[in-house]
């Protein structure tokens, strides 16, 4: 596997995904004691990281080149 | 009165009687022998219009004087796209023909069409149905929108209250996007052929995961230009599924059929194109909850493992078998101590037969006969001999029931 994304970095779908999935993976069981703890703090980084995400989010607007001049609406 | 008719017809007025049925038939036939009665236009004004649970829709065209009875069946009024109402100004075409069961002489539809938009509409439709031919507007053509969009892209007015409405839809439900209008005119004879560059820029330009085609409401004609079927192909050949919002509810246009999915408003385009914020905001909230009860759930199951696998592994532990050892060697050494106990008794019992026999032949029973044991006091030696003593020696002598002191005084052999 390769080494996680620091939460930090992650984008909302990303991380909202992975938390889905940790919740799904600790919720079935069948884990090392070390595994599902290192789970479960990432869950909370990442629970963090998609609420920050979404309280935070300010939309991002641009408009590519158009001559525009002369048209009627 | 009866009687009167055969009269006229006995005297040849008239050959035969008529039947309401071959009347009719006949005043059909008649009719129907004008070729301008099988295809014609009639406009008028829409009265008594009814439909029905045949499907079938009756209704009167009219003008100031005069009116016509209408039918069109239902194979006919399926493909409008929607229903005359009364008072409303049309034009009908259709073959005149006489329902000969009721007397009538009627106007048997097959086209219709609203006025003003006559021409237009036959155009519209013909367009439509050769596009659709074609499979341009099929289902399996439809892509599913992506439930995380990363880029907009939307084509409209940049000045036009549509893109407004998105805008603020946008802000409110998925901000985290990232929106980029491709500006074109949405109207007029230049509309058409820059909506498609417009389309085609915004694919190629900003990668875009949807693509909004908005405008706001207007005329059928203001709306025409997303009836154009460059647009409508352009739409079709769109790389990112793309949502129309054109004009109101009521309006559908051939580029809504080429759309993956037709919005009835440019703010419902925005809507069904993004996830709600909020929602998702209860979905995290949702989420770390679970992952607490996930996680508390999973720590009481390792706890419970731990339980067993301790209990197991003291059933297998040395422990016991060190526990059950010292148990063998207490019970040895309680067999050991009982056999030792047996061991002492037996002796003891050999001892007393011992000190009985010993008693038997010991000096006691010799004394309780009268005999005595003489002892030097000086060392305890037993006196066996006269040889041993010396007049004036102190001697103890030990009878059968206790001793007493003695004096050697007069010496002699026996």
């Amino acid at each position: 596997m390769a080494e996680p994304k620091p939460p930090g970095k992650m984008r909302f779908e990303e991380a909202f995904e992975e938390l889905a999935a940790i919740v799904g993976k600790l919720e079935a069981g069948d884990l090392e004691l070390e595994e599902s703890l290192g789970l479960f703090e990432r869950g909370q980084a990442l629970a963090e990281r998609s609420s920050q995400l979404l309280e935070e989010a300010e939309l991002t607007l641009r408009q590519l080149e158009g001559d525009l001049t002369n048209d009627p609406e | 009165m009866l009687r009167d008719m055969s009269q006229l017809s006995i005297l040849g007025f008239q050959s035969a009687i008529w039947s309401p049925a071959e009347l009719n038939r006949h005043i059909r036939q008649i009719i129907e022998t004008d070729y301008r009665m099988g295809d014609l236009w009639l406009a008028g004004e829409v009265s008594n219009l009814s439909q029905p649970s045949s499907g079938h829709l009756y209704f009167s065209i009219r003008d100031a004087e005069a009116a016509v009875r209408c039918v069109m069946w239902k194979q006919d009024v399926a493909r409008m796209p929607r229903l005359p109402q009364d008072g409303e100004a049309i034009e009908t075409h259709g073959k005149i023909s006489v329902y000969e069961a009721g007397g009538q002489y009627q106007l048997y539809v097959d086209e219709l069409r609203f006025a003003g938009e006559g021409e237009l509409y036959q155009e519209f439709l013909l367009l439509k149905e050769r596009l659709e031919a074609e499979g341009l507007f099929a289902a399996e053509r439809k892509r599913t929108l992506p439930r995380w969009p990363r880029r907009i892209g939307i084509v409209t007015s940049p000045t036009g209250a549509a893109l407004r409405d998105v805008l603020n839809v946008l802000r409110r439900r998925y901000p985290l996007v990232e929106a980029t209008v491709s500006p074109t005119p949405v109207q007029g004879e230049a509309a058409p052929d820059r909506i498609v560059k417009a389309i085609q820029a915004i694919n190629k330009e900003s990668k875009p995961d949807v693509v909004l085609l908005v405008r706001g409401g207007g005329s059928v004609e203001d709306l025409w230009a997303f009836n154009d079927e460059r647009v409508v192909r352009a739409v079709a050949a769109s790389k990112a599924p793309l949502v129309t919002g054109i004009g109101h509810e009521t309006d559908v246009l051939l580029a809504d059929f080429a759309a993956d999915l037709r919005a009835p408003t440019p703010s419902a385009a925005a809507e069904i194109a993004t996830p709600d914020s909020e929602e998702l905001k209860l979905e995290v909230r949702e989420l770390q909850i679970g992952l607490s009860r996930a996680w508390s759930d999973h720590q009481r199951r390792l706890r419970t493992a731990l339980q067993v696998q301790r209990t197991a592994l003291e059933l297998v532990s040395p422990r016991a078998r060190v526990d059950s050892a010292r148990q063998r060697v207490d019970e040895l050494l309680h067999r050991a101590t009982t056999a030792i106990r047996h061991e002492i008794s037996l002796q003891k019992a050999a001892v007393g037969g011992l000190i009985q026999t010993l008693q038997a032949v010991g000096p006691d029973t010799v004394l309780a006969r009268g005999y005595a044991v003489v002892r030097k006091t000086v060392d305890g030696s037993v006196v066996q001999s006269v040889k041993q003593v010396s007049t004036g020696d102190e001697l103890q002598v030990r009878v059968s029931d206790g001793e007493f002191g003695a004096q050697a005084s007069s010496m002699g052999s026996s």
